[in-house]
């Protein structure tokens, strides 16, 4: 068992308060999941030629200051570091796959979370009530975040194994239930030049998708193919810079529940996750059928 | 009834545990308040579970999982949707949901009638067992899997495996069914099953022909059904 959050904001005061509508979302969920949790925060995106890492150590007094100084040093000018107790967001003037790279040959002891125009990622193990406080959710202004709560069956409890996972730009996954043929898919996506940093059956999930978007698939497209090639029971949802997709294995023994109003969608593992947002009573509940690609985006301007 | 037994002894569950609610409309059993009202549900879980008396009960708003599981007696209707298992292993009485249900809606249910105004998500009526349930919308895969004895009338379309391994349930669908489980086959209607649909449909209160619908029902030709395997047990 794991809990899924997930929120995208209709309008732009929603988007101020998005943060601490999802940590009241994350906690209903805590129960699910209460080995480690995590977040994806879609805010702030970097400008034009510059990119955003999340960067995490297990030291707590990492000197963050030196990273940041020394990517200025290489980049020419960076933003930050933001310090969210275990991570660091660094903005950097050059693109996301360069500033990355760099990071894992220059600093091996730091563990890239995600990378990309907007994308932020937090996760950590322990409590998720206790994680939402230690990284000040409650202040974060996003258009729309993912989050989870984990419950382990299939790898270790670590910061690094918990979800969400990042393998892209800007994207990520989470994910509620467990993949059988992850070992293999692992070693192929790995020979097809796709990073994947754990023994993590979500992650080659994530990994699976970057792939098929590398190769020119759609995100929508992605996920259909996922229905052919993943093996086992999950109920996913996918974090891109513009927002968000649902999908959930045909078997469906994973739950799913979505909702709508004026001001937000929402997606969770149960309604009590969205009984929590302002309007949620009038709001439209409905479960996302069993193999049906759902996806929320904001119109491109 | 006089006046007094009629008072509606209304529960917020923003300020009272789903424990305290529980253990109040299991001591009514014994007596106390017999109509109920439970306000801000709000998705939570095992609301109403194992109520042993004929209470009335309306809940106003969504309910999480096993509400009104092994329900006994007790009428409850949900002003709102329902998650996993709504009505799991019900004995008798009637839940009623407004709106849709998650999968494994009266599931095992030993009797009772559940009805859903809209639709019922995956397995509903798995291993049923003497339950009736009608749903006004449509069902998902696996519904009536195992199913046992009672009736599900489906007015909408039935998703994949429909009846799968089937004993003894009548199934009565209107609408498409996008495939049938191993050993669930279309049957005729006999009077008594016009007089049964036509029954449960005015009891749920639809307003549907039964002249609309198909029956489905066992073959009877899985393993357990040969008489020539009896000596394996």
């Amino acid at each position: 068992m794991c809990g899924i959050a997930g929120l995208f904001s209709k309008s732009s005061s929603f988007e101020q308060r998005l943060g601490d509508h999802l940590a009241d979302m994350l906690i209903q969920m805590a129960d699910r999941g209460p080995d480690s949790a995590g977040v994806a925060f879609y805010r702030n995106p970097a400008p034009a030629g510059s990119s955003k890492l999340t960067l995490f150590s297990p030291d707590e007094g990492y000197d963050w200051d030196l990273v940041a100084g020394e990517l200025s040093g290489a980049f020419g000018g960076s933003n930050g570091p933001e310090i969210r107790a275990s991570h660091a967001v660094i903005v950097v003037q050059t693109d996301a796959d360069d500033a990355g790279r760099w990071v894992l040959d220059n600093h091996p002891e730091l563990r890239l979370m995600s990378a990309g125009q907007a994308i932020e990622i937090y996760k950590e193990k322990g409590d998720p009530r206790e994680f939402v406080e230690r990284f000040g959710l409650r202040e974060l202004s996003a258009t729309h975040a993912l989050g989870h709560t984990r419950m382990a069956t299939e790898s270790i409890v670590t910061t690094e194994h918990s979800h969400p996972f990042s393998t892209g730009l800007d994207l990520c996954l989470v994910h509620n239930g467990s993949l059988c043929n992850h070992n293999r898919l692992r070693e192929e996506l790995r020979r097809e030049g796709i990073t994947i940093q754990t023994d993590n059956d979500s992650e080659v999930a994530a990994a699976y998708l970057t792939w098929k978007m590398r190769e020119g698939a759609s995100l929508t497209e992605a996920l259909e193919s996922a229905l052919d090639d993943l093996d086992g029971f999950f109920t996913f949802a996918v974090g891109t810079a513009d927002g968000f997709a649902v999908l959930r294995d045909p078997i469906a023994c994973k739950p799913a529940v979505m909702s709508e109003s004026d001001d937000w969608v929402a997606m969770a593992s149960e309604y009590r996750a969205i009984a929590v947002l302002p309007g949620a009573e009038e709001a439209r509940v409905w479960e996302p059928d069993p193999g049906q690609v759902y996806i929320w985006e904001k119109e491109k301007v | 009834m006089g006046t007094a037994e009629q008072t509606v002894e209304v529960v917020d569950l923003t300020e009272t545990t789903i424990r305290e609610l529980n253990q109040r409309l299991h001591d009514a059993a014994d007596g106390g308040p017999q109509n109920w009202r439970i306000t801000h549900p709000n998705g939570v879980h095992a609301i109403g579970a194992g109520i042993n008396a004929p209470l009335e009960i309306d809940i106003d708003g969504h309910v999480g999982y096993y509400c009104a599981g092994m329900n006994k007696e007790a009428n409850i209707r949900i002003h709102g949707s329902a998650g996993v298992g709504l009505a799991e292993n019900i004995m008798s009485g009637t839940v009623i949901v407004d709106g849709d249900t998650s999968q494994s809606a009266a599931a095992t249910g030993r009797g009772g009638l559940l009805v859903v105004r809209g639709n019922a998500a995956a397995r509903c009526g798995i291993s049923m067992k003497g339950v009736n349930i009608v749903v006004e919308g449509n069902v998902g895969h696996l519904s009536a899997f195992m199913a046992q004895k009672g009736a599900l009338v489906v007015c909408g379309d039935a998703g994949e495996a429909l009846g799968d391994s089937i004993y003894e349930t009548h199934i009565y669908v209107r609408g498409s069914v996008a495939e049938l489980g191993a050993d669930c086959i279309e049957k005729d209607f006999k009077e008594f099953h016009t007089a049964e649909l036509t029954g449960l449909l005015a009891e749920a209160g639809v307003d549907a022909d039964p002249a609309d619908f198909k029956r489905y029902g066992t073959a009877r030709k899985l393993y357990n059904f040969n008489i020539d395997n009896a000596d394996a047990y």
